[in-house]
């Protein structure tokens, strides 16, 4: 899935996680949880939406297309390879 | 009217006695949408959709799979890699083969997986294909950059990453391709922003329009290409606004900037094309797989009877190659067009054997 990009709300932040590349945060995909780089969106503030590429948030979006593009993502099969499998259940905490 | 209806309408009309159009979406993830949300079979006869190279894996030259698995081959080695390179076939088989007969791949979410993977397996080698275009690119240059200050001594890239632009210009100087205009990578251009396009536009005299992956994004990039090829206009336009900047992400570049340089790039079946990949600056040569483990990429090839070469620049539409569907499946794959959930065979498959009598 080395094109898509998947939007996620931002609920938290932190400096750095354990394998570093910046600030990370946990980004909210529908329930599903998912530590993602901020190093590329720094000026992204928790409540944010952003746009997820491979464990990477590329850039901050509108929150009324972030809404649809999600909406329109959820119908799509292939999104359960956008999201990794672990992370399908909402299990991953911070 | 339906906002859909109308911009369906239009496109129709415009194509309306019009000589024959052609537009080429250049991103996998638009191939397998427009198939998807049913767009492709909205548009009139005349106006033809070809898909691009603008699947990571698809333009990865045979040479580079092979090199890849020749590392996957070396002990105490341990390959990471996302998911649709595993099961691309290269000389003496493919990833996913070698890991039956006991090689070391695990497949990863994020190049942050890979080095994750390598902090905790100090006692492996792990390599990281870091495959992908600018949308992939800032987070192998970011996790490269953390092992580097980390002075992580098992972690090292086996680098093919790819640039669109100069692909694209590639394209346009081949007479046989006869593209009109580009419907433009939405996430990619999010990194690389609307004006990249611009050297397209002016240059090549293309019209390029950056679109989204909504049926509206979709028939909104299709006519507004339209509509500037039956005027002879050729512009950079971007109806996908909200998500991507004229001057796209300068915070991911400069990441890019930083740990890799230009260079030339094998693609498949496209040769050298000048300055259409990177490669690692000397100051992280150390991470360089190549370099520590002496592998080398051998020359690109067709595999026996593959045309995915031709498929991924707009030359020949699946249901045309011999091979689709019979010899090559997504369960059996021949090419890594029909391996990737983005490559053009694979969304033929799945969306469109319906319509295989349709010929370029």
């Amino acid at each position: 899935m080395m094109c898509l990009a998947t939007p996620g709300r931002l609920i938290s932040r932190r400096p750095a996680d354990d394998v570093g590349a910046g600030p990370t945060g946990i980004v909210d995909f529908h329930g599903s949880r998912v530590e993602v780089s901020l190093a590329c969106t720094p000026e992204a503030e928790v409540g944010d939406w952003v746009l997820v590429h491979s464990g990477f948030a590329i850039s901050r979006l509108d929150e009324a297309d972030a809404r649809e593009t999600w909406e329109l993502l959820r119908h799509d099969e292939r999104l359960a390879e956008a999201v990794p499998e672990e992370f399908r259940d909402g299990g991953m905490d911070g | 009217m339906d906002k859909r209806v109308s911009m369906v309408a239009e496109i129709a009309a415009l194509c309306g006695g019009h000589a024959e159009i052609r537009l080429m979406e250049v991103c996998g993830t638009h191939t397998v949408a427009l198939f998807r949300t049913g767009v492709k079979g909205l548009l009139p006869e005349n106006l033809k959709l070809l898909s691009g190279p603008g699947c990571p894996v698809c333009v990865t030259s045979q040479g580079f799979i092979d090199a890849a698995i020749d590392a996957a081959r070396l002990p105490e080695v341990t390959i990471c890699t996302y998911g649709d390179m595993v099961r691309v076939p290269g000389r003496s088989g493919s990833l996913a083969e070698h890991r039956a007969e006991g090689a070391r791949i695990v497949v990863v979410y994020s190049a942050r997986d890979a080095l994750k993977f390598a902090l905790e397996h100090p006692q492996t080698q792990v390599i990281f294909l870091a495959v992908g275009f600018e949308t992939t690119t800032p987070g192998t240059a970011l996790v490269v950059r953390e092992a580097a200050a980390r002075k992580v001594e098992n972690f090292t890239v086996l680098a093919s990453h790819k640039l669109v632009i100069p692909a694209l210009e590639a394209l346009l100087g081949d007479p046989e391709s006869a593209l009109h205009g580009f419907l433009c990578p939405g996430h990619v251009s999010v990194i690389i922003g609307a004006g990249a396009y611009v050297p397209i536009a002016r240059d090549h005299g293309r019209p390029c329009v950056i679109a989204g992956f909504e049926p509206e994004q979709l028939l909104g990039g299709a006519l507004h290409l339209v509509r500037q090829v039956t005027r002879g206009e050729a512009r950079v336009e971007n109806v996908y606004g909200v998500v991507v900047k004229e001057e796209g992400n300068p915070v991911a570049r400069g990441f890019v900037d930083e740990v890799f340089e230009p260079a030339d790039a094998v693609w498949r079946a496209m040769g050298t094309i000048p300055g259409s990949g990177l490669r690692l600056r000397d100051a992280y040569r150390n991470f360089d797989a190549s370099a520590r483990f002496g592998i080398v990429e051998g020359e690109d090839y067709d595999p026996p009877g593959c045309r995915c070469g031709d498929v991924i620049q707009g030359k020949l539409q699946p249901p045309s190659c011999a091979l689709f569907g019979k010899g090559c499946t997504p369960a059996q794959p021949v090419g890594p067009c029909m391996v990737s959930s983005e490559g053009t065979c694979a969304a033929w498959y799945k969306y469109g054997r319906q319509r295989t009598g349709e010929a370029v």
